[in-house]
């Protein structure tokens, strides 16, 4: 591996964290190499008090565990059970909405309101919920309860699923893998990698696939469709990005993990006067509140909140010095924070009665009391204020303008109302295809540089790119998302943004709002009256790390886009799954995975896909 | 005095992890995931026994008397005099199986499909030998006899000089 980070303000904190004897991630990566091989090649198996067993890669030692499963049955399986938590931490994420609108609807939630009624109505419709003279709040409640119905589903498939083209509906039929219900392909996973059930890597897989689904198509759509209409659909907004977010003179209360529902209270009592009025008696000029990972994601596209980063950047935001609070809720908040937060005042407030951690203090936050809960955390990071030792603050002035905010809905709106004009742009090459870049950091490659440097390329070849999590707070520190990279882009990639106003890279929210990715693919392939797979797009997850990234993964393929992993998934180990997902999975799903940790080969690979379904399309490749 | 691979048979959990880095250090890719898919597959040449259901690694002495070089009749087997370390040359070997009658340890191992032997070269080209370093619980350790030697007495003096021993 080369530098730890490509990010300026990532690498003088580190070397500040050096100075003050501070582990980070990034060290705690040295201190487990090398990697334990079995694990690494996903041939270890824990499933039973047999085990554990492991097959011996190199063909000496055992092949198969003491049940008898093979390498490829214990990749499936491992592979099957990343899926499965992948998709449980999207769909309970979304299950956390659908509760909160619920009981905003019912006016049981406190500083909550229904901000999106066109959105709440267009569900409604396609819910079959009568809409007639109905309150929004009526409409609600029973669009909420159908939701929730869709968690543990006992009519049939899920409702989302009618989103998708027709043929890909037809291929999942036919493979029988359509999903039908979102805790029930979870669970049904976890059943099914028990001891002694589903003893076939192809089953395993395809049942992978199918959780997945219940994940892209049920859980995170949920999360997405009903935050819009919590929060507001977003629209194009300009905000800053990077650590030089935060201020010196300022409360910084930085808001980490995924669900929106807390981190908009949180913005909300931070403009409350009261509370800045405190702000201002204990010395301080204002209350800043920044973002960080997929918290920041919802912020920022909804309101410009400023991101101070993505996943790595979570104890570099700490060792700023300058941090008041952090406060965090669910997925991806790395335990390290409660130790790195004990070597300056920095409290670290955790909310969810999910997500504890040893040596932070617990705020529990619910929907009931939400907005007194968000006060009450604002005021401990006002009277944390005066506890700064400003020997120990050191703010890098690395600062990004960005603008996000592409919903579906605002791409539109870009276009002037209809798809048309971006089929035309695809249809004459202006535009060579989409390309969705999606996904963490991880420290076994550089910080941000395989987003970087994929993006950069594909761009310069007239590849419209769209992005969320991680990868997209990673463009937004780049410049990448403002209409001035458009610069950097190919001929009729810069025509066409230039045009319309736009950057050649569109942030379309959080990871659950990979949701988004997946309506708008649906959307050009029924303009074209082909499948997802027909078309010139991919998907990529340069420097992914997390179980809802292999979820990801595996519901992006199964909706038929081809996709590239930067970091090698632990599953080398099952050569008979690696060829069915890099090669067999072509003639089932219309779609592969591939692996490729060079950016620039990631790129052409991507290239000669993009040229290979335009020529199959009739157009100019 | 040239360092040796030591085991510390306490430490060791069986976790397996030397053999494996042991095997890619030894194959042409340098790298797992290549060395996954390699043909023929790289052979390790430490060995993680069961002991009535203790783990215990074991690989090559560098015996000083090395019978393995003794009995080979094509000297592909020989000692560096000045690393103390026993190589194993293969375009000399002809497989004759002699070094793996002679060896008392046990530790050296055929490539797939063949005669030819793959033993314990000490990994020449690292500072440290990739079982070592692959090593979770530092059971593997990489030492000159005397410092191995040194620590223990350190260990020992320490506990003797426990007050009211």
């Amino acid at each position: 591996m080369g530098e730890k980070s490509v990010d300026q303000a990532s690498l003088k904190m580190l070397k500040k964290a050096a100075r003050e004897g501070i582990s980070t991630a990034w060290d705690r990566f040295e201190r487990q190499q090398p990697q334990c091989g079995f694990g690494l090649s996903g041939i270890c198996c824990r499933n039973c008090n047999m085990g554990p067993c492991r097959i011996d890669p190199f063909g000496e030692g055992p092949n198969e565990g003491i049940c008898g499963a093979t390498a490829d049955i214990i990749a499936a399986r491992n592979l099957l059970r990343m899926i499965a938590a992948g998709a449980a931490a999207h769909s309970d994420h979304g299950r956390d909405v659908v509760t909160t609108l619920y009981e905003t609807a019912l006016g049981e939630a406190q500083g909550y309101q229904i901000k999106d009624e066109e959105k709440l109505r267009a569900l409604a419709a396609e819910f079959n919920i009568p809409a007639e003279g109905r309150s929004k709040e009526e409409i609600a409640c029973d669009l909420a309860r159908e939701a929730m119905e869709e968690f543990g589903m006992i009519k049939g498939t899920l409702q989302f699923l009618n989103r998708a083209p027709e043929k890909r509906r037809e291929l999942w039929k036919k493979l029988d893998i359509s999903p039908r219900g979102i805790d029930r392909e979870v669970v049904e996973s976890m059943h099914r990698t028990h001891m002694g059930v589903d003893n076939d890597y192809v089953s395993l897989t395809l049942h992978g696939v199918r959780t997945a689904l219940s994940d892209g198509w049920g859980g995170s759509m949920f999360a997405t469709e009903f935050s819009d209409i919590l929060f507001g659909t977003p629209q194009p907004v300009r905000g800053k990005s990077n650590l030089g977010v935060l201020k010196a003179d300022q409360i910084n209360i930085v808001v980490h993990g995924h669900e929106p529902t807390l981190s908009e209270m949180i913005v909300l009592a931070a403009r409350d006067e009261e509370l800045l009025e405190m702000a201002r008696q204990k010395g301080a000029v204002g209350i800043n509140v920044c973002g960080m990972c997929c918290t920041g994601n919802e912020l920022l596209m909804r309101h410009g909140v400023p991101v101070a980063g993505n996943f790595l950047q979570q104890e570099l935001a700490l060792i700023t010095g300058a941090v008041d609070a952090m406060v965090v809720d669910v997925q991806c908040v790395m335990p390290a924070l409660a130790q790195v937060a004990k070597c300056y005042h920095t409290k670290i407030i955790t909310t969810s009665p999910k997500g504890r951690m040893s040596g932070a203090e617990h705020v529990p936050f619910g929907e009931h009391t939400a907005l007194d809960t968000a006060r009450k955390i604002v005021m401990m990071a006002i009277e944390n204020y005066p506890h700064r030792n400003q020997k120990l603050v050191e703010i890098p002035d690395e600062c990004m303008e960005y603008m996000a905010g592409f919903s579906v809905e605002a791409i539109l709106k870009a276009l002037g109302g209809s798809l048309n004009p971006l089929l035309d742009a695809i249809k004459s090459g202006q535009i060579r295809g989409i390309a969705a870049i999606v996904g963490c950091n991880n420290p076994k490659t550089t910080q941000d540089e395989g987003h970087l440097v994929l993006t950069r390329e594909l761009i310069r070849n007239n590849v419209l790119v769209v992005q969320t999590g991680c990868a997209g707070i990673a463009c937004a520190k780049a410049g990448l998302l403002l209409p001035e990279a458009a610069a950097e882009a190919g001929e009729g990639l810069r025509a066409v943004c230039q045009a319309l106003g736009v950057p050649p890279v569109l942030h379309m929210g959080s990871c659950v709002d990979i949701s988004r990715i997946l309506v708008v693919a649906s959307a050009v392939a029924n303009a074209l009256g082909v499948d997802i797979s027909d078309l010139p797009v991919a998907g990529a997850a340069p420097e992914w790390m997390s179980e809802k990234a292999v979820s990801i993964g595996a519901y992006v393929v199964g909706s038929g886009v081809f996709t590239v992993l930067g970091t090698v998934p632990p599953i080398l180990g099952g050569k008979g799954l690696v060829d069915l997902l890099t090669e067999g999975a072509d003639g089932v799903l219309g779609a592969v995975f591939a692996v490729e940790p060079d950016p620039r080969k990631a790129a052409s690979l991507i290239l000669d896909h993009i040229s290979a379904k335009r020529k199959a399309l009739g157009l100019e490749p | 005095m040239v360092k040796e691979i030591l085991i510390d048979l306490d430490r060791c959990q069986g976790c397996k992890s030397c053999e494996i880095s042991c095997a890619v250090a030894h194959s042409g890719s340098k790298s797992l995931f290549g060395a996954l898919y390699e043909s023929p597959s790289p052979r390790k040449r430490i060995y993680v026994m069961d002991i009535d259901g203790s783990p215990v690694p074991i690989n090559c002495r560098h015996c000083e008397q090395a019978a393995c070089v003794a009995v080979c009749p094509t000297k592909a087997m020989y000692r560096d005099e000045n690393t103390g370390i026993v190589h194993h040359n293969p375009n000399r070997c002809i497989g004759c199986g002699f070094c793996e009658m002679a060896c008392p340890f046990g530790v050296l191992n055929r490539y797939p499909g063949s005669k030819i032997v793959a033993k314990c070269d000490r990994c020449p080209e690292r500072e440290i030998p990739a079982c070592v370093e692959a090593c979770p619980t530092h059971a593997l350790l990489f030492l000159t006899p005397e410092e191995a030697q040194l620590e223990k007495r350190r260990k020992a003096a320490a506990q003797l000089s426990q007050p009211g021993a």
